[in-house]
Parts: structure tokens; C-alpha cells; sequence
């Protein structure tokens, strides 16, 4: 039965295809424009958080002469991101591929750029190591804790109690340093404030975060703030519940128009701009990008409802500081063991920090 | 003697048309080719009404899905998977169970082989004996779990269908617990994952093509279970219990046995799977298992109507829809929904055509009746 099976589809295939054939003159390859960039994404592109951020650079590039750009969303990290990519080189010509999630790195990214050398391609996420990695391929990374300082540094002057929570997906060094970073920035104006976090365990769990937002605001916070992958559930609860929200990743302001007050946003356009423009112009691509407002990679939301005037003035010094390279872990920092964590002022961009497995005395919540 | 005239009659008329099993056959082809034909013209409505070109959209399907070599290796690297829990579900089926589990199974039976080779790795164990024990890991992990639920629907009467689905999410609760917990390996701070079995224990590419092994494995186990599903005592026995379990056991057959055993098959097949992501794909265990294959197979398996065999074509199919999905998004600019509409629409149309078995005029077999 299933060897007729087999020959029934193709014959159904084979008969569509060539009656499509004999209609339109098959697409083949499309290579026109110099540049062709592809852009994988691991979830929608509408998410309000991490996809869209790069969707929204992904149009800006579009409108770049000479540029074309072909997308695929809601590719998950397995062996399906190898053949999407490589997809997109065989049969659109990309030669820059954008790989948006951590996991598409390794092994997918590492083993396709050894099989296209002439193809570059470049990851969001600091990952790329000079010594085991390809050369065409990289890592581009903005540190998206320099906008939650920011959003801290809002939250303190905007919030009656100073008291903040945070709904957070996983105790990962990436999303501790938001956590911190918050904090460290309401305290920087109001030196009493508190950050009251938890972890909902995953990535996308709407439900939890639901709950989480609730379970926060029960618990006296007036502010409240996420790192998940999106973050309109959270942003949408906390609304609900009259409390005011801070943004993270994407622009969430259309969610909240009564309690927004600004929110953390990556820039991604800078990076794709500028990767499509040494493509253009025949330059190497850089393999490490890293930054943050200092080379214009971030930037924070348009301030909403929520924001007090004070917040407003604060939070646009601190920016200003930010892009002079003003550092956000210094003097003697303490995690709420008790443990001495930082001793000495840390550059923005200190490897240290990356390593980061602690929450600051005054974060209550637990990693373990 | 009106009545023997009508009698060699029909003999004869019997002897010039095609035998019943022919029939069958052809009903077995006609009725799903059909259905998807019908699936296609609605789906082609639902294009118009978008402003989307059909003709477009079909030739993309081809060109993503076969249209070269390279696109159809990606059809089958993606059909590798779901041929085996398309297994997972099928298998069980046969004996009367629904067992929507084997994502569970998959994500153990990766956990399990990734963290079976940490001390034989470590130990550098050669590769040709570190990776069948993995598979036997694997393979053991699926079983016991899909047995279990299998054990509880017989001596227990527990419900199989809520059963096997609350033990997914048990596994992949299990699964994040070692692997971001004792199991982790410290080098993977953003991405908990266990260690890396090293590129010298992963398994590559069938030669001359850039599919895994999983694909090989695959097809020689739904060649196997079919087998053992129609043509043994064992399989039988099977489908005895899966037509009437009360009238199998008065009949004493083990049914309890019979369950267990085809539950444990079920959950080594899904298992196996979970083998294939870690040694072929991954080279480590970590959420990214979590990439619901398993439920996937479930709509393989129900479209395969849980014929073992008929699984491989299916899966193929679904490899090149997704294969294509790429294609369609970027090609057309329609979002990654739209390929998952259309799976929606051909699952609902082949099982309204199921209605139409046994009732298609000139494909049952004709009776005397018909000539008087």
C-alpha cells in the first residue's frame, strides 16, 4: 500500500508542478540584488519582545537600496534551523545569514559556515570564539542590562513605594544582569528601592507569567518589569492591574497606555545596517560586535503615561552618562547572601560580568 | 432456474472484475488522493480570498519540498523524526490505545543517551561501542515510560490518553531538572545543556546524502513493525485485543502482556528518536529537544490510519510541508502559519473521507442483487 501511497503524491505533486509550470515560468534562484541577507527567527515576528526587535530592524533594512531581505519565523533550534539557512543560500542566494536564537549557534551555525565559507554569517549572541570558530562567522550582542539600568533609573523616580518586580524566565548570567541592572538603577536616585523577582522557569510560559505579574503586584510592587521572550503578558496583567510596567526588548508602549513607562529595546537595526554596508562596499565583516548605547545599539522607549517628569530627566542623564561609558557595577556590591560580589569598579563590558551568578542585596528573590 | 441464470451470471461477471482485495486497494488510494486534492482546491479558496496566487504556492511546495536534490534531502532530514513517532503512536493504536506521550519519551530518551555517554565519553570508550549504548539508553528510557502508561491502563485503569500526556510534561520537567541541575555542563551558562559528546561520537550522514542515520533507522523499523503488526501470531493477538480486549482475554490471550509489550515498543521507537536529536543533531542534551515531534507524530500516525508502513509516505509529506514552509514565507511573504492551515485542513478532509469507505459505488465488489 505504501509504495502506491509514495508514487500517488509525487503524481500529485508532479502533475501541480507541471501544471504550474506551463502557466508561469518557474522562479528560479533570485540573486539580483548584491546584498541578500537572511534573517531566521524563533518565534513569530509579532511576539512584542526579542523576534519582533529584530523584525523591526529586519523592515529598516528593506528599505536600504541593494539590499534584499528574506525571512522565515517560528524556526525552532534543531536541525530544521540548518536547512532553513541553508535554504535560504541555495535557492535565495543569501550570502549574510542572521541567526536570531541563542541555540541556532551550536552546532548549526558553526557546521554551515564551514561548509559555505563564502557566506558570512553572524549570531545574536556572544558566542563566537577566535580560536574554534570559522572566520565568516561572528557574534553581534548588544548589553540590553545598560537600558534596564536605564528603566531602573525611571522606575525609582517614578514609583511611590520603590518597589519593583520582575518577572523572569530563567536564572541565566544574561537575564541577571538585567535583574541587577534594575535595581542598581532605581537605587541610583532612590537608594531604598527593592527589586522582588521571579522565575517562571522558561522562556515562554504565558500562563506562569500571568501569575507572576499578579503574585508581584499582591506583594506591594508598583512597578513592574519582565525578561521573557515576550512580553506582552506580563505588560498586559500588570496594566490590568493599575500598576505601572517597564518595557523590555521591544516596544510595548501601545499595551499599557496608562502605566508605561519606558522600556529597554535593542537597536538591531544599527548592527544590519552597518553588516550590509560592508557587504556592499566589499569590507570583512567584523566576528565580535558587542556594545551597547555607547555605539548606538540600544535605546529606551518613548516614556508613556507613567513617567514622571523627574523620571524623564534622570533617565535621560543616565543615557547620556551610559554613551560616555559611564560604569554601572562599581564600589563594593554585596548579593543578597551576603557574599561580596563586586570590589572594584567593572567596565560595562567586563568579562566578569558575563559570568554573573548572583542577585544583589536588594533583589529578593533566589537563584537555585 | 431463474435463479441459477442469475447465479453463473454473476460468476462470471465476477471473474472479468478486479478481485476484492484489488478493490480495497484501490479504495485505500483513491479516497485519500481525493481527499487531498479537495484539501488543496479548498486551500487554494482560502489563497484567492488573501490575494495569493495558488499556482505560486503549490510550485513553491514542490520546489521547497522536491524540487532538487538539496530540497528534498531537507524533506527527509525533517521527515527523520516523525517516522519514528509516527511509530510511537501507531504501534499502540493497533491494540486499541491512544498514546499522545511520545514527546515524553523522546525527551527522556535523549536525556538518557546524552547522560549515559558523559562517563563513557570521559572514559573515551570508543565511539562504535559508546553510541549503540546510548541507543539502548534511549530506547529503555522511552520504553519503560510509554510501558508505564501502559501498565497503569491495564492493572490500574488509568486513562492512556491523560496518562501518556501529563507523563510528557513530567519528562520534560525531568529532563530541564537534570539538565539544569546535575547534569549541567558548566561551560553552557546561557543555554543549560549537558556536556558535549564531542564531534567524534556523533553519528553523520547517511553516505552520499546529508540525512542522519535516524532516517535509515526509521524506515527499517516501520518496515519491522508492520511486519509484526500483520503478519505474526504476536500482531494478531494485537489486533484482537484492540478490536474487543474483553473478547481477547475470554478468548485467554495476555492482553496485559500484549499492552505492555506494544506500549514498551511505542516508547523505544519515540525514544530512539530522542537518540537521533542527541547523536546526530545535537551532540548534547538540552531544551531544544523539546521540539514537539512527538505531537506531530500523532497527526502522522492518525493520517497513516496507524499503518506502520503508511507512516513513511506520511511523514515524507509532512517533512516536505514544513521543508517548504521555509520557502512559502519567504518567497510569498505569508506568515509560518499558513503551511500549519493547510496540515489543519488535509488532517480535517482525509477524516471526513473516511466516511466515504465501503460506499463509493464502483469500488465494492458487486452482488448478485445489483443484477436482478
Amino acid at each position: 500500500m505504501s509504495r502506491f501511497e509514495i508514487s500517488r503524491r509525487s503524481l500529485i505533486k508532479t502533475g501541480l508542478a507541471g501544471i504550474a509550470a506551463s502557466a508561469l515560468p518557474m522562479r528560479i534562484a533570485t540573486a539580483a540584488s548584491p546584498v541578500t541577507v537572511g534573517i531566521v527567527y524563533v518565534g513569530p515576528r509579532d511576539d512584542f519582545g526579542w523576534n519582533q526587535a529584530h523584525a523591526v530592524a529586519a523592515k529598516a533594512l528593506k528599505g536600504v537600496s541593494a539590499v534584499t531581505v528574506v525571512e522565515e519565523e517560528n524556526v525552532p533550534e534543531t536541525d530544521a534551523v540548518a536547512k532553513s539557512m541553508e535554504s535560504m543560500i541555495n535557492l535565495d542566494g543569501a550570502n549574510l545569514v542572521l541567526a536570531t536564537s541563542f541555540g541556532y549557534y551550536n552546532p548549526f551555525v558553526v557546521d554551515l559556515a564551514k561548509k559555505y565559507p563564502k557566506v558570512e554569517f553572524r549570531h545574536a549572541a556572544p558566542l563566537w570564539s577566535k580560536d574554534k570558530d570559522p572566520k565568516n562567522a561572528g557574534s553581534y550582542f548588544p548589553y540590553l542590562n545598560q537600558a534596564h539600568y536605564v528603566n531602573g533609573v525611571a522606575a525609582g523616580l517614578s514609583s511611590p513605594s520603590g518597589k519593583i518586580g520582575f518577572v523572569a524566565a530563567k536564572p541565566i548570567p544574561s537575564v541577571l544582569s538585567n535583574i541587577n541592572s534594575v535595581l542598581l538603577g532605581a537605587r541610583s536616585v532612590k537608594p531604598d528601592a527593592t527589586v522582588r523577582v521571579i522565575f517562571t522557569g522558561d522562556w515562554s510560559l504565558p500562563v506562569r507569567e500571568a501569575e507572576a505579574t499578579n503574585a508581584l503586584v499582591d506583594a506591594g510592587c508598583d512597578v513592574i518589569t519582565c525578561h521573557v521572550d515576550s512580553p506582552k503578558v506580563v505588560i498586559q496583567t500588570a496594566e490590568g492591574r493599575g500598576v505601572k510596567t517597564l518595557g523590555h526588548n521591544a516596544s510595548q508602549a501601545p499595551l499599557a497606555p496608562k502605566g508605561f513607562i519606558t522600556g529597554a529595546e535593542y537597536k538591531w537595526e544599527t548592527i544590519y545596517k552597518s553588516f550590509a554596508a560592508d557587504i556592499a562596499a566589499g569590507k570583512t565583516l567584523p566576528n565580535f560586535l558587542v556594545g551597547g548605547f555607547d555605539k548606538d545599539m540600544l535605546q529606551n522607549t518613548a516614556y508613556g503615561a507613567g513617567a514622571s517628569d523627574a523620571a524623564k530627566k534622570a533617565a535621560d542623564a543616565a543615557i547620556a552618562g551610559l554613551k560616555k561609558g559611564d560604569p554601572i557595577y562599581k564600589g563594593t556590591l554585596k548579593d543578597n547572601k551576603g557574599n561580596v560580589v563586586v570590589n572594584k569598579t567593572y567596565d560595562n563590558y567586563d568579562p566578569y560580568l558575563d559570568g554573573m551568578n548572583w542577585l544583589l542585596e536588594g533583589v529578593q528573590g533566589s537563584i537555585t | 432456474m431463474a435463479d441459477m441464470t442469475v447465479q453463473s451470471l454473476s460468476i462470471a461477471q465476477i471473474k472479468r472484475r478486479p478481485s476484492v482485495g484489488t478493490l480495497r486497494l484501490a479504495e485505500a488510494i483513491i479516497i485519500p488522493v481525493a481527499a487531498l486534492i479537495v484539501s488543496a482546491l479548498i486551500f487554494s479558496i482560502f489563497l484567492l480570498v488573501l490575494d495569493k496566487s495558488p499556482i505560486t504556492f503549490f510550485t513553491l511546495i514542490w520546489t521547497g519540498g522536491f524540487g532538487s536534490s538539496f530540497s528534498f534531502q531537507n524533506t527527509l532530514q525533517r521527515a527523520a523524526p516523525l517516522i519514528l513517532t509516527g511509530l510511537a503512536f501507531a504501534v499502540p493504536a493497533r491494540i486499541g490505545l491512544t498514546m499522545i506521550g511520545g514527546e515524553g519519551a523522546l525527551v527522556l530518551g535523549g536525556l538518557s543517551a546524552a547522560a549515559i555517554a558523559i562517563p563513557l565519553v570521559s572514559a573515551g570508550v570508543p565511539a562504535f561501542l559508546t553510541l549503540p549504548v546510548m541507543a539502548i539508553a534511549a530506547m529503555l528510557a522511552g520504553g519503560l515510560w510509554i510501558g508505564f502508561a501502559g501498565w497503569l491502563r491495564y492493572y490500574r485503569g488509568v486513562n492512556e490518553t491523560i496518562s501518556s500526556l501529563l507523563l510528557s510534561y513530567i519528562a520534560i520537567a525531568t529532563m530541564n531538572f537534570f539538565v539544569e541541575g546535575i547534569l549541567r555542563d558548566p561551560a553552557s551558562a546561557n543555554k543549560p545543556s549537558t556536556m558535549p559528546i564531542g564531534d567524534a561520537y556523533r553519528i553523520g550522514a547517511i553516505p552520499g546524502t546529508q540525512v542522519h542515520w535516524g532516517l535509515a533507522a526509521g524506515l527499517i523499523l516501520a518496515v519491522v513493525l508492520h511486519i509484526l503488526m500483520t503478519r505474526t501470531t504476536f500482531g494478531f493477538a494485537a489486533r484482537v485485543t484492540g478490536g474487543n480486549a474483553r473478547a481477547a482475554l475470554a478468548q485467554g490471550l495476555p492482553v496485559g502482556k500484549l499492552i505492555v509489550i506494544c506500549t514498551m515498543i511505542a516508547g523505544a521507537c519515540a525514544g530512539l528518536a530522542g537518540f537521533y536529536e542527541v547523536a546526530a543533531v545535537h551532540g548534547q542534551a538540552n531544551a531544544s529537544l523539546v521540539a514537539g515531534y512527538g505531537f506531530t507524530g500523532i497527526l502522522v500516525a492518525f493520517l497513516a490510519r496507524q499503518v506502520p508502513l503508511a507512516v513513511i509516505p506520511v511523514a515524507i509529506l509532512f517533512g516536505a510541508l514544513n521543508a517548504a514552509g521555509g520557502v512559502i514565507q519567504r518567497r510569498m511573504g505569508m506568515p509560518d502559519a499558513t503551511v500549519l492551515v493547510l496540515q489543519g485542513l488535509i488532517f480535517v478532509v482525509l477524516l471526513t473521507s473516511e466516511t466515504f469507505y465501503g460506499r463509493i459505488p464502483f469500488l465494492q465488489p458487486k452482488r448478485v442483487e445489483d443484477r436482478t
